[in-house]
């Protein structure tokens, strides 16, 4: 097939609303995380973590 | 698998293509058309995909939660994704359904745009995505019920009520009622009784909304033998039907407006939309198919329409209750 055959112009808006797709979810899955460990909902009671919701909303802020 | 699918050479197959040793043109394999986004999109049923964010978004919303914003609106993500996933299970099932009935003819499927294969692959990718991401991003309660809808949605509706039993309007309508109680739950990590009430409002509002619709359009669900009430039991029944169910909605409706979601702005609203609904769902019950003709189904219409604005309306109003804080409630 040649390489400027109609079939890879028909499938180039597919290809790349596919990496917009995945391009999106790279920066979901970052923003998920950055949230995740800022508020501490993972690391909340586990070995020498403190635990954001046990402390008083000044400390918390600090 | 759905019955009626060909092998995928048969179906990219076209008179002209050429069929003697001759011929350099080479027929791609796959689907008759080669499959764009949009065709992709279609699959995950944006309409249906449509309601469930803005009912996920409101159960979530009035949740006494306190879920960042970032992860709020990635959760609604993942519902508006399981819901989709279900939606392309569906299709892929109902391929057979869909190629007999002029409303879903052109779906991607049975227009051969899509191979079968493909919509069961993207479907259950998708489900098994979204319903991790969810527990991830909120908690695996809220996870648990997105996966229980996909299954109810896809497994018991599509493959086994909606062929076998009239009940599958109002039993595969409890799929379509969970979303809220799914926002709910990745906001709190619960499904107290107010989530509950949320999951009911929506399962009543269901079958009149639905059966509304049926009443003047003219579906072809008796050529796909699908048993729809009005073809199982009659129209003058499925006016009953949506009459009774009206009713029941109207009970559910004062009962959230009672509940911790609710207030008196709610019961307000709630009256108001319940009386129109109760008077159209009424005059429905009470003419028949003559009149109905006569008038160019004057009051199914109207019941139908005013059904989108009912679901709409009484799902705002307890966001605003809710966004009142001490103000709102009782």
């Amino acid at each position: 097939m040649h390489r400027d055959h109609e079939l890879h112009g028909r499938r180039r808006s597919r290809n790349f609303g596919l990496l917009g797709v995945l391009l999106a979810f790279i920066v979901i899955i970052f923003g998920v995380t950055v949230v995740k460990i800022r508020t501490g909902g993972f690391s909340e009671g586990f070995d020498h973590v403190a635990r954001p919701s046990a402390l008083p909303a000044e400390e918390v802020s600090q | 698998m759905p019955s009626g699918s060909m092998p995928s050479a048969m179906a990219s197959w076209r008179p002209g293509d050429g069929v003697t040793d001759a011929s350099l043109h080479i027929a791609p394999a796959g689907p008759a058309e080669e499959a764009g986004l949009r065709d992709y999109w279609q699959l995950l049923k944006p309409r249906l995909m449509s309601l469930s964010v803005f009912t996920a978004l409101v159960g979530l919303l009035v949740a006494p939660g306190d879920i960042h914003p970032f992860l709020g609106a990635t959760s609604i993500l993942w519902i508006a994704l399981g819901a989709g996933a279900s939606g392309a299970l569906n299709m892929w099932f109902d391929a057979d359904i869909d190629r007999v009935m002029k409303r879903t003819r052109s779906r991607p499927i049975p227009a051969g745009r899509v191979a079968p294969s493909d919509a069961l692959a993207m479907g259950l990718f998708l489900s098994v995505l979204s319903v991790t991401m969810l527990g991830l991003t909120a908690n695996w309660v809220a996870a648990f019920w997105l996966a229980f809808t996909i299954f109810f949605y896809a497994v018991i509706y599509s493959m086994w009520l909606k062929r076998t039993t009239s009940w599958n309007t109002v039993i595969g309508g409890l799929a379509g009622a969970f979303p809220p109680m799914i926002g709910w739950a990745a906001a709190t990590g619960g499904t107290p009784l107010e989530a509950w009430l949320l999951v009911g409002l929506i399962f009543m509002w269901t079958p009149p909304h639905f059966w509304a619709l049926a009443l003047f359009v003219k579906l072809d669900y008796h050529a796909a033998r699908i048993p729809m009430l009005t073809v199982t039991h009659g129209r003058a029944e499925t006016r009953r039907q949506a009459w009774l169910y009206a009713l029941g909605l109207a009970l559910v409706s004062v009962a959230t407006a009672f509940s911790a979601i609710g207030g008196p702005m709610t019961l307000a609203v709630a009256l108001a939309l319940n009386a129109v609904f109760l008077r159209g769902a009424w005059s429905m019950y009470r003419r028949t198919d003559a009149e109905s003709e006569a008038d160019g189904h004057a009051v199914e219409k109207g019941l139908f329409k005013w059904s989108l604005v009912y679901l709409f309306a009484h799902f705002t109003i307890f966001v605003v209750e809710a966004a009142m804080g001490a103000y709102g409630g009782w």
